[in-house]
């Protein structure tokens, strides 16, 4: 099985974000971090090659900050790496992101996609699906459990409210994953050591630039969200606290 | 042709998803806003009856998209015969609720058309002509107002309760219903679909739950969970978790709440040591009263908190208990 694995590298999700000067987007003196599906669907990729045998790519577009998540990712086992590098992909919508994939991977040939089923910063949840179209290729979307079968492979979707639902489909195929799909490894000295040895390949936004276009959707303005609810925070030591809010449960909720 | 907004509603089985209202009221303040036509559609196999059903709220038209290969849902029909039924109205704005099955086509339908969808928003705003959508960013730390900069038709869906399902203004008389037929080849459909099942065997029914008492990863470890439990069984409330919480196992499934669990509206949430991601919030944030306790003061939970305490649950939630015991027994 080859298998692609789509990562981004998104703001730590504790990192407290300040607004650039335009307010068009965040400073990006922030600590940085995986996003969380994709570590998930890079380690169900690590599974599906112990399990059947093949090659793990990652593929990342991002500035050179961004090859830390692919460094990570060979640490772990992948067996190769792709960097779209450019300062410009930050800037990138899902559309764009998907065609720069598609022209970087075009000499390819991969049985699998996975991308994580969305990204913890935009949450737009398409690259995957966008991708699966440009390729021609069917998907499927926050998948959980992942089988191998005669006729290509047996993904068990998730739906909302505790409902699942198992599609068979021909391969390849692109699948968005969902977290908590499996439990993630940490990677090994061993493998960090490895990792410096396997290939990394530099692809630059010029390469691409006849696949991508102009942005479809633009973000005017970025900011603090106003807060609609009055929210009054309770303050003092523990034992005031608890006094507080017991009378809050009393008087305002009523439950007591 | 006028410029119109089509809403396109969600069924599952030959029922309507009860967000289909909210959509339709999206609908509703949109096309007031802009001046446009409102219509809306249904697919599927046999929808007749849901368009109806559509109809009997203030909309100039509803369509039933019709095809034998709607049925079961799969993401290359419903593009196929949405892109159909598209390219010949040639709507402005294609209005959807952001639901697991939307998220499943409409990027595939938007690429398929050259065009974007711009997803999961919260509201909308008028700048001079420009329509910009609201969406959240970063999990709820930011927001984003986001226009479209390609042509028509746009593609927007909107979060689950960002619009109130029963303010949706009923019609004066029912409005036409038109069935179109699509042609779905051959070869088109590529996945095959099993049916849906519920894993969980639902031991408890969160949503009957007045209070719940809801754990997030602040609890660090599975054994730090019984402290919780013990403030839930105090207050005479139900334990719930996010997401992360049943995925490790600390709680079964059927306490999970959020777009992939349950969705609830108690009166009271009580949430500890829950940050407030977007998945999570989608499925509380209808309760009446929500109290938060975090040690991150920026968690986006306190954007919707009634009561708020910054600071180490660890700390409050042994004293909150006898503090609980204390007013149950009268003192």
């Amino acid at each position: 099985m080859k298998i692609l694995v789509c990562m981004k590298q998104v703001p730590q999700k504790d990192a407290p974000l300040k607004l650039n000067e335009s307010g068009t987007w965040i400073r990006e003196d922030v600590s940085y971090e995986v996003n969380e599906p994709d570590a998930f669907a890079l380690e169900e990729a690590l599974r599906q090659k112990e399990k059947h045998s093949g090659e793990v790519v990652v593929i990342t577009a991002g500035p050179a900050r961004a090859q830390q998540v692919l460094r990570e990712a060979l640490a772990k086992g992948a067996d190769r790496a792709i960097h779209l590098e450019d300062n410009a992909c930050v800037g990138l919508d899902a559309s764009n992101t998907a065609r720069a994939f598609a022209a970087a991977i075009k000499d390819e040939t991969f049985d699998l996609i996975f991308t994580g089923l969305q990204s913890d910063d935009y949450g737009y949840a398409q690259t995957g699906v966008v991708l699966a179209e440009l390729l021609g290729w069917p998907h499927a979307t926050i998948i959980m459990q992942i089988e191998k079968t005669e006729g290509g492979i047996r993904v068990k979707r998730e739906l909302e409210a505790g409902y699942f639902q198992f599609v068979d489909m021909p391969l390849p195929a692109v699948l968005t994953i969902q977290s908590g799909i499996n439990k993630l490894r940490y990677a090994t000295l061993i493998g960090i050591k490895q990792a410096k040895n396997k290939p990394l390949r530099k692809v630059t936004l010029a390469e691409v630039q006849s696949a991508i276009g102009a942005n479809m959707q633009k973000i005017e303005r970025l900011y603090i969200p106003q807060k609609t609810k009055n929210t009054e925070f309770l303050e003092g030591p523990p034992a005031e606290v608890a006094k507080k809010l017991v009378e809050k449960l009393r008087n305002e909720v009523r439950i007591l | 042709m006028a410029d119109s907004i089509l809403v396109i509603v969600e069924q599952r089985e030959g029922k309507l998803n009860r967000v289909s209202w909210e959509t339709l009221t999206a609908g509703q303040a949109l096309a007031a806003e802009t001046g446009w036509i409102l219509e809306a559609a249904v697919a599927g196999s046999g929808v007749a009856n849901l368009a109806n059903e559509v109809a009997g709220k203030k909309i100039a038209k509803v369509y039933a998209i019709e095809s034998a290969k709607l049925e079961p849902y799969t993401p290359d029909a419903f593009a196929a015969a949405l892109k159909q039924f598209i390219g010949s109205k040639r709507p402005r704005l294609v209005v959807m609720p952001h639901t697991y099955q939307v998220r499943d086509f409409v990027p595939k339908l938007a690429t398929a058309m050259e065009r974007t969808a711009i997803s999961d928003c919260i509201g909308y705003k008028k700048d001079g002509d420009k329509l910009l959508f609201t969406r959240q960013m970063f999990q709820g730390k930011l927001a984003a107002d986001v226009s479209f900069a390609c042509d028509a038709p746009w593609f927007v869906t909107f979060q689950n309760g960002a619009f109130r399902g029963d303010k949706v203004e009923a019609g004066v008389a029912a409005a036409p219903v038109e069935t179109v037929n699509v042609e779905i080849a051959d070869g088109i459909i590529r996945n095959k679909p099993q049916e849906v099942f519920k894993e969980a065997k639902q031991a408890v029914d969160l949503t009957q739950a007045e209070i719940i008492v809801s754990v997030g990863r602040g609890i660090k470890e599975q054994k730090n969970i019984d402290l919780v439990r013990q403030l839930a069984e105090a207050l005479g409330g139900e334990l719930a978790a996010s997401r992360p919480i049943c995925d490790s196992g600390w709680l079964p499934m059927d306490r999970q709440i959020g777009s992939s669990g349950q969705t609830v509206a108690p009166k009271l949430y009580l949430a500890l040591g829950i940050s407030g991601a977007i998945q999570h919030i989608v499925g509380m944030k209808g309760a009446r009263t929500i109290i938060a306790i975090n040690k991150d003061s920026e968690a986006p939970i306190f954007e919707i908190a009634d009561f708020a305490v910054v600071g180490n649950l660890f700390d409050i939630v042994p004293p909150l208990i006898e503090e609980v015991k204390k007013a149950k027994a009268g003192a």
